[in-house]
């Protein structure tokens, strides 16, 4: 070993030891993301990375935050567990980012779960499954919605109208899958009971027939579909034409205008859970989350013409996240703000108001969802 | 129960026969089995969709959507099957394989990744039939898709036996050598046919569209499920390619109704391995001995 090399050593490790030594208020907070921008799973990654980037640059253009600008490290996991994890391993050893928020999908950030919980670095994930928070993991936390929670949302409804026996029909991709097993899970709990279970194939084009049977269960008071993509329109068209009196439930996973769309006048009467951000423009004033999501509305659309999603919302809520419990730790030093995201309360995004806990790394509850039914081709919220 | 459950069936069944047709007729003019025939069910669908969002009336853009779809035939025959002609078979095969994952790529360019939905024909009142307890509801699409596939199988038996160029087309089939020296351009006859099942297969697609909504990955399983109903009824029959195609649709319901219906798609697959195993032929397949 070179006298050269020794000495390029003894810094770095001098770096590594004492971190405070580096010039710290000069240096930008590099914020780290894997996002599937392409691929599959794009209608989740396109809305967050854009969202990232617009608000990073707002955020710098108000000055940052102690003093210091962000700076965002992006890379196109494209819906791979696998390219997410090489990935992260990049932005953990080579970028040596800060903070990390991303994973669009469950199975992204699953990838990404034991390499942050082994180098320590606070993670914020944009993925939907509860496995995520359950059981909870020291340096990772969450922003979407749970399936659980929509599961919980809808029955709550429908004991409020009177139903407790309620048919479940879902498909047959993960996401379908992991919410029909919440549903089973929770339906008891909430005095439903689950009379009737269906399923679908991805591509499958006509559902009458899985209809037909939950027509013809005796004691259906309600159906709930779990499932996204042409999937639920399909049940929605179907259902209508079988004329089965029931009322019908669909998840969050279809929360988009485009469902409406596929679905025409069949749609007419279904509800959903969805987040506030849906129904931005008709939330009262009095709403505490009015202000947030409509400004968050205004801030996307005026700037990429395309309409708000609530998955590029969960990208916000991450990022105002990072920057809150940056704010409060007063530095990057990554444990003190991993303790100031678990110490994070009342803050109010997108997707409702978080609460996080040393046991909750989500910090949402009910509240966040809001029933909506469709009338007249547009979102209308139940009071 | 079992009414409704008929008439879904029959619904998927017609399409599958569709796609089926489509399956025989290249088959028969090249004993190739076409795997790009899902896509131009995708391009049916997809086509029709795009030009009633640009603005065009329904029946132009159906019209027009099949003229893509054999365009796009007529293409991939003189662009990638006819180089390669003398190739052995199984590589025209897999030279189908590759201009199918070309075409989806090309789909999510031409429109988008989104999924598209085509106007119903005439409504989307239902149209109830027979009591409530016995009785079945269906959409008014449902008798433009049988009437439909109807229609282009008699008109498909008409060209093939009252025309010329059909009657060329089935002499290519069984003899292509003896076809040749009759003075039959087997070059025209693979065009020619390559044409009609792509314009085949995107009539399947812009009918079932309103039922089923259109997307760019949407030929995948449409296409198998015809290979699958091709099987059955007996490679390069067009009857068997009918009933295959019937059968495979109403088996399917009945399975999802009274057996379950997260199994729906095994069937289809189950029969393609069954009919391979015990019925090589198919149901109307001509029996192929093997000449020692």
């Amino acid at each position: 070993m070179s006298l050269r090399t020794l000495f390029a050593g003894c810094t770095a490790a001098a770096a590594l030891a004492f971190p405070a030594l580096a010039p710290a208020q000069s240096q930008p907070i590099r914020v780290g993301a894997f996002l599937a921008v392409t691929g599959p799973a794009a209608f989740l990654g396109d809305p967050e990375q854009k969202t990232l980037e617009l608000y990073i640059e707002k955020l710098n253009a108000a000055g940052g935050v102690l003093g210091r600008k962000f700076e965002l490290v992006s890379y196109d996991s494209a819906g791979d567990a696998e390219k997410a994890r090489g990935y992260v391993k990049r932005l953990i050893e080579q970028d040596r980012v800060d903070l990390i928020v991303g994973g669009s999908t469950t199975g992204e950030t699953m990838a990404a779960v034991p390499l942050v919980e082994a180098a320590g670095v606070p993670f914020i994930s944009l993925a939907g499954a509860v496995v995520i928070i359950e059981p909870v993991k020291k340096w990772v936390f969450k922003t979407p919605h749970t399936d659980r929670m929509a599961c919980e949302k809808v029955f709550v409804d429908m004991r409020a109208r009177g139903a407790s026996k309620a048919a479940l029909i879902s498909g047959s991709g993960g996401f379908d899958r992991s919410m029909r097993a919440e549903c089973l899970k929770v339906a008891p709990k909430h005095g439903v009971e689950i009379v009737a279970d269906e399923s679908y194939g991805a591509a499958d084009t006509d559902m009458t027939a899985q209809l037909t049977k939950i027509k013809n269960t005796p004691g259906v008071q309600a159906v709930l579909n779990a499932g996204f993509g042409q999937g639920p329109a399909i049940v929605t068209k179907n259902y209508r034409q079988l004329g089965i009196p029931a009322p019908l439930y669909q998840s969050h996973g279809v929360a988009s205008k485009q469902y409406v769309k596929l679905s025409g006048d069949a749609a007419e009467g279904v509800r959903l859970p969805a987040a506030a951000l849906l129904v931005a423009d008709t939330l009262p004033d009095s709403d505490a989350q009015k202000k947030v999501v409509a400004d968050y509305k205004r801030g996307f659309e005026s700037r990429f013409k395309q309409e708000v999603s609530t998955f590029g919302g969960h990208a916000y809520d991450g990022l105002m996240l990072a920057t809150e419990a940056v704010r409060r730790a007063g530095s990057t030093q990554k444990a003190a703000v991993r303790d100031a995201l678990e110490s994070i309360r009342g803050y109010v995004g997108t997707g409702g108001v978080v609460n996080m806990s040393a046991q909750d790394h989500m910090g949402l509850d009910l509240s966040a969802f809001r029933m909506l039914e469709v009338r007249k081709g547009d979102w209308q919220m139940v009071r | 129960m079992i009414a409704q459950t008929l008439l879904s069936g029959l619904t998927a069944g017609a399409i599958y026969a569709l796609v089926a047709l489509g399956f025989a007729i290249i088959y028969n003019a090249s004993h190739v089995i076409n795997f790009a025939q899902g896509e131009f069910v995708m391009i049916g669908g997809m086509a029709t969709a795009g030009f009633v969002e640009a603005g065009l009336p329904l029946p132009l853009a159906a019209a027009a959507a099949i003229l893509v779809a054999a365009a796009v035939g007529l293409a991939l025959e003189k662009l990638a099957i006819e180089p390669a002609r003398d190739a052995p078979v199984v590589t025209l095969i897999i030279i189908t394989i590759g201009a199918s994952i070309l075409l989806r790529g090309l789909a999510t360019l031409v429109w988008d990744k989104k999924i598209h939905h085509v106007p119903a024909f005439s409504g989307e009142t239902p149209i109830v039939m027979g009591g409530a307890a016995g009785g079945a509801t269906m959409l008014p699409q449902v008798l433009w898709v049988l009437g439909a596939s109807a229609l282009a199988v008699l008109a498909l038996t008409w060209f093939f036996r009252g025309t010329l160029a059909g009657k060329a087309i089935l002499a290519v089939a069984h003899n292509r050598l003896a076809a040749r020296l009759a003075g039959i351009s087997v070059r025209r006859v693979l065009a020619v046919s390559f044409a009609l099942s792509a314009a085949l297969g995107a009539l399947a697609g812009l009918l079932i569209a309103p039922i089923a909504f259109t997307a760019w990955d949407a030929g995948v399983m449409l296409g198998l499920k015809g290979f699958a109903a091709a099987i059955l009824g007996g490679l390069g029959s067009s009857a068997g390619a009918v009933v295959g195609g019937l059968a495979l649709g109403v088996i399917e319901a009945l399975g999802a109704a009274y057996l379950s219906s997260a199994y729906k798609d095994v069937f289809a697959f189950v029969i393609i391995i069954a009919a391979l195993v015990f019925l090589p032929d198919g149901l109307f397949g001509r029996r192929s001995t093997e000449r020692v």
